[in-house]
């Protein structure tokens, strides 16, 4: 077996559409030491584009390859397979709720229910102004105090159905004061209410 | 029952998170020990311990230790915190509330091969439990118990978290092998195995956080005394799970071999509703389910092996009678299909299959021979992929399709007639 070869050339870095922030950098130059060859910072690098640019779009990715040297064919192909690497905008609260054996057996499709009447959308989609996107997820490991789910990097445990409807209530309100996540669409117009259309 | 606690510590009230804590209930004692022992003296005990790989293939660990080529490459240690097998929650509770346990076993089993870079792969979604392990990182780097010449003794180890993205694959150890070099997690074939060529393709140990948080235990008490405590070739305790249709859900630990009913009843409380069992999944949904006769079995490698399942990561899902098996079918179908990495054409195409068919049947579209042909696809995936997962996709569909069949072809009749 032999060393992966490069499959192209990075992109130039000179016209580059989008550019780490200089905190970013630091951390990149950080993570470089820590694989002996720069692809392992990959994954990593592409977990600092997504905070700072909310998703990774084309011009993203571009940044990345010609961050770590490599082509863009390369970081794309690390990118579509993880699912939480995101490959399109998404919601400002990422509602993941879990609907596998150990929490289906405990009730998250009632869960599901009521996030899809409270949201007014359907697993895998966004909210049109920018502020939820629901999706269904797989285990997220916490069978114990099922049924569960995530809302961004916060776990919820032994979730109720009444407690979901608070949380959802909570977190709308939440959304109209912050607005869409970076890196939505409209995120710079959205300085009137944005979620007054799909609650209407 | 009683627990027999040697690792799981939930009970006391410590915060073990934190690392004066750690060390004041016995923490880092060991590390005397191990250079008294010596490299090839670490691994002996480790040996006699019997220690089986925690994650679910209960592979001896210090045999695969000792798989390592004395060619002078550099040798790396990659922990596999990628727990996502549905229905487990073990490794989450050393993440979250010890992670200095996992930590003293990484120092000690890096000595003990000679390596000095450790890369500790945490499941994306487990965001706390990489913040936690982080910040124990960095108070150990402070503490000199990670770094150069650690505590006096000459040996350097840096240790790292690298997070997953969201891929149940990259638990396969080729795959996380994979997903550390920045690529898609696509499971390796083998061999070479990670011993020979691993992540950079420099000889590599992959082990199971449970297994590392083992070591210290193991050498404090010593191999053979932590071997008497389980049953006979599966030594020691055990972390185990009860969830789904229990009374009281929990993580638990038990000597290895302890029946699989006392930690359901005993420990888990018994059944929601006192109604009686319909399935049990024994340790994760990828090993094959168990009827309600079969739960007298040892909870260990060889005894679930022996009723033809697995012992997996030892979290068991119980499912009450009354509950919709093809219902269940499915979302173990799903999370298969869902997962599959692609690369192998009878699991890519074969989890889709076994996802379709029974969604036929949830939907009353499909009849008995259904069953039957859920049975063919799933011997079409069996034994013919790269890795594990088209037998963890083909194994539990199987299984329910042979042993539960008059459930199955129930549950057809009353969806028929619901829907005439």
């Amino acid at each position: 077996m032999v060393d992966p070869v490069p499959v192209g050339p990075a992109p130039d870095a000179a016209a580059l559409a989008v550019q780490f922030s200089p905190q970013a950098k630091q951390q990149i130059a950080d993570l470089l030491g820590r694989y002996p060859r720069k692809q392992g910072a990959l994954i990593p690098v592409l977990w600092l584009a997504q905070e700072q640019f909310g998703w990774l779009t084309p011009d993203v990715l571009a940044m990345v390859a010609a961050e770590l040297g490599l082509a863009k064919s390369t970081v794309l192909a690390t990118a579509m397979f993880y699912t939480m690497l995101y490959k399109r905008p998404h919601g400002r609260f990422h509602v993941q709720i879990c609907t596998n054996v150990a929490c289906y057996l405990r009730g998250s499709d009632d869960l599901v229910k009521i996030a899809i009447d409270a949201l007014g959308i359907r697993p895998g989609e966004t909210s049109e102004d920018g502020l939820f996107t629901l999706e269904e997820v797989q285990c997220l490991c916490a069978c114990e105090r099922a049924p569960c789910l995530q809302v961004n990097r916060k776990d919820y445990f032994d979730v109720t159905p009444e407690n979901l409807a608070s949380l959802l209530t909570q977190l709308q309100t939440e959304g109209l004061r912050l607005g869409p996540s970076i890196g939505w669409p409209d995120a710079d117009e959205s300085d009137n209410h944005p979620a007054e259309a799909a609650h209407a | 029952m009683p627990e027999h606690r040697l690792l799981l510590r939930r009970h006391l009230g410590v915060d073990f998170t934190n690392l004066a804590n750690y060390i004041k209930y016995g923490g880092f004692a060991m590390w005397k020990r191990g250079l008294e022992l010596g490299k090839d003296g670490i691994i002996a005990e480790v040996k006699a311990s019997g220690l089986r790989g925690r994650g679910g293939a209960g592979f001896p660990t210090g045999t695969k230790w000792g798989f390592l080529p004395k060619d002078g490459r550099p040798r790396y240690l990659v922990v596999n915190a990628d727990e996502g097998e549905p229905g487990t929650f073990k490794d989450r509770y050393f993440l979250e509330e010890d992670p200095f346990r996992q930590l003293e076993g990484i120092l000690l089993s890096c000595y003990a091969v000679d390596a000095h870079v450790c890369y500790i792969y945490i499941r994306g979604e487990y965001w706390h439990s990489k913040d936690v392990t982080e910040r124990a990182i960095a108070d150990l780097y402070k503490a000199g118990w990670l770094g150069k010449n650690i505590q006096g003794s000459g040996f350097d180890l840096e240790c790292y978290v690298h997070s997953g993205a969201g891929a149940y694959i990259c638990g396969e150890e080729t795959a996380l092998i994979e997903s550390i070099e920045g690529k898609p997690g696509m499971p390796r074939l083998k061999p070479p195995f990670p011993a020979n060529y691993g992540v950079f393709g420099m000889p590599t140990v992959v082990n199971n956080t449970e297994t590392l948080a083992a070591v210290p235990c193991i050498l404090e008490m010593g191999g053979d005394a932590w071997c008497k405590l389980g049953s006979p070739r599966n030594g020691g305790t055990k972390l185990v799970g009860v969830a789904g249709h229990v009374k009281n859900p929990g993580l638990f630990e038990v000597p290895m071999g302890t029946p699989m009913r006392e930690i359901i009843y005993d420990l888990g409380g018994g059944i929601l509703g006192d109604r009686e069992i319909l399935a049990i999944i024994p340790g994760g949904s990828s090993c094959p389910f168990l009827t309600k006769d079969e739960i007298d079995v040892p909870m260990d490698f060889d005894g679930l092996k022996d009723v033809g399942s697995m012992l997996g990561t030892a979290c068991i899902t119980v499912i009450a009678e009354g509950s919709d098996l093809i219902k269940v079918m499915g979302r173990v179908a799903k999370f298969y299909q869902h997962e599959s990495c692609g690369q192998c054409t009878p699991c890519r195409q074969g989890t889709g299959w076994l996802h379709q068919i029974v969604q036929q049947l949830d939907a009353g579209a499909a009849g008995e021979e259904a069953i039957d042909l859920l049975i063919d696809a799933c011997n079409r995936i069996d034994g013919n992929t790269i890795c594990a997962h088209g037998e963890a996709a083909a194994w539990p569909i199987r299984s329910i399709a042979k042993k539960f069949r008059p459930q199955l072809e129930a549950e057809i009749r009353s969806r028929a007639a619901a829907s005439a």
